[in-house]
């Protein structure tokens, strides 16, 4: 059915598809929407749930660990401070090996105080074993919801994932969303190891030295399985509903000699950028980074790159520009904009491309380059 | 690309008909997006929302910077806000007043939305409803049809009063 929806709205829309048993949720701006329009379905009758209005974040992930860990399908949403204080809680939904998926709007990390968009809080997660991904329009956080679902439950994968779209920017904006009976796109849940009363065992118990490596490397081998759980999952969804993204999106990228590169809305922003580019004589393209973890294989050879991150690491630069450094080799010119919502438009994009200066770092607004 | 910028008081329901203007433009066949931007979000604070009508997807996100319609919900914000800000040079302003309305030397369009409301006896919580009767003023300027217009009205409120106001909106809108 074609409707118009906020990037909250399509993500509460997929979950009702996708249809867990246990949703456990605690409000902030700007993810409230999502939990607030599920929590109605559930009123409604609409999904059948067990829906659990928890008292913290940190009681949010929880909650979704005991009924994962009991082998049922399981969601929850949030932003910001509210990731950060599921923080411990991410570590174990992934080393348990849980299939939770979780919804973040991504938002900036205070003080100072800021509602806004900014990649620093699922960032700085990134080391969790969690999969990340980012959305760039209504459809697609919808599409790639669903998605999730049937890739963190894949006997191959069994990781959680987080959906991770820009806070306002896109969880705000109204825009077409065609939803869809997902019919046997998300088989049923088989947590081989769920918890079993007639069988009872000990679960994540003290591992000394000699075993514990062996989780961890049993976390990398399906973190690198999941490249190909997500091409097999992404070439379903396209034979069954007609849409595909990939583990990266490219846009005018074939005969590009320069490329931008950034995640979620602000690269979205930077097709219309380098339209603008090409029609004054410059070859750029967008390369998008929709799957942060895994992250994907990239060759960049022969050409120069514009590295936007809404997001940064002290003391040491732009997290996606040095993710690219370290496994593509390039040499980008990093430019730091976007951050707690600061104001970036398409002419601003282009204006980044033109003024590049490779392996240079630029914080857009600040007056001296660092 | 068609690009409106609303200005409103929190609770007057800018928010609310920039998500109308994209539903009717929806129904008009056309892409849309709707975008608010939120501040401290509080009763009474001046408040923008964004809408974007256009034949093909629409990729962008920023702000809108030149508007071809500005629509000013509440006549108290001109000397408060920039409302004419980076409008395009033939864009058109709407301003939701009873008497006539000049700005920066312009006369503007205007249409007594809160008369309306009044008289339609479309009050939530103490405050006259905006958002629906400025859809109608809205189709008048052929922004988009007054049929989704109604059509979107209905889909997102159930009492009929609101599209009656719109209509209302539609005929009294002082071009």
């Amino acid at each position: 059915m074609k409707i118009i929806a906020t990037g909250n709205y399509a993500v509460a829309e997929a979950v009702k598809q996708a249809a867990p048993w246990v949703i456990a949720a605690y409000p902030i701006t700007p993810q409230t929407e999502i939990v607030e329009r599920i929590a109605q379905f559930v009123t409604r009758g609409e999904l059948a749930c067990d829906y659990i209005p928890v008292e913290s974040e940190h009681s949010a992930m929880a909650a979704c660990i005991g009924a994962s860990a009991a082998g049922v399908r399981t969601f929850t949403a949030t932003s910001s401070q509210g990731l950060l204080y599921m923080h411990e809680l991410l570590h174990w939904a992934a080393g348990a090996r849980l299939p939770v998926v979780m919804a973040n709007v991504n938002r900036a990390v205070g003080p100072p105080w800021n509602v806004w968009a900014d990649h620093t809080d699922a960032l700085s997660q990134r080391d969790t074993g969690w999969l990340q991904v980012y959305a760039a329009t209504a459809q697609e956080a919808y599409d790639t919801t669903l998605m999730a679902f049937r890739i963190a439950e894949d006997e191959r994968v069994l990781l959680p994932v987080m959906v991770n779209l820009d806070g306002f920017l896109l969880s705000h904006t109204m825009q077409d969303l065609a939803t869809l009976e997902p019919g046997s796109f998300i088989p049923p849940l088989h947590l081989p190891h769920a918890i079993d009363t007639a069988h009872p065992a000990a679960y994540a118990p003290l591992t000394g030295p000699k075993d514990y490596y062996r989780f961890r490397w049993e976390m990398e081998r399906s973190m690198r399985d999941a490249k190909r759980v997500i091409a097999e999952t992404e070439e379903d969804f396209a034979a069954r509903f007609g849409r595909r993204y990939g583990m990266t999106t490219e846009y005018r990228c074939e005969d590009a000699d320069v490329l931008v590169i950034a995640m979620g809305t602000l690269a979205k922003e930077a097709e219309v950028a380098v339209d603008r580019l090409r029609e004054e004589g410059t070859r750029a393209g967008v390369l998008r980074i929709r799957w942060f973890r895994p992250f994907p294989k990239l060759d960049l050879a022969g050409r120069e790159v514009v590295v936007i991150d809404r997001d940064y690491s002290f003391g040491f630069g732009g997290v996606l520009a040095h993710s690219l450094c370290s496994t593509a080799r390039a040499e980008p010119y990093s430019v730091i904009a976007g951050l707690g919502g600061q104001e970036v438009t398409h002419g601003d994009i282009a204006s980044f491309v033109r003024d590049r200066r490779p392996g240079e770092e630029h914080w857009f607004g600040v007056k001296a380059d660092v | 690309m068609f690009e409106i910028r609303i200005h409103s008081r929190g609770g007057q329901g800018g928010v609310t008909a920039a998500r109308l203007i994209a539903l009717a433009a929806f129904r008009d066949g056309k892409h849309a997006t709707a975008t608010p931007f939120y501040g401290a979000e509080r009763r009474g604070a001046p408040i923008i929302a964004f809408a974007r009508i256009d034949e093909d997807p629409i990729r962008i996100y920023s702000q809108v910077q030149n508007p071809d319609l500005v629509v000013v919900l509440d006549r108290t914000l001109v000397p408060v806000v920039k409302v004419l800000k980076g409008l395009k040079p033939h864009g058109a302003v709407l301003v939701n007043s009873g008497h006539a309305v000049t700005l920066d030397h312009q006369r503007v369009h205007h249409v007594d939305l809160t008369g309306i409301a009044l008289a339609e006896d479309l009050v939530i919580a103490g405050e006259p409803v905006l958002d629906t009767p400025v859809l109608g003023a809205i189709a008048r300027l052929g922004v988009i049809s007054l049929e989704s217009a109604t059509k979107a009205i209905a889909e997102m409120f159930q009492d009929p009063r609101n599209v009656t106001a719109a209509e209302r909106a539609y005929r009294e809108l002082v071009l």
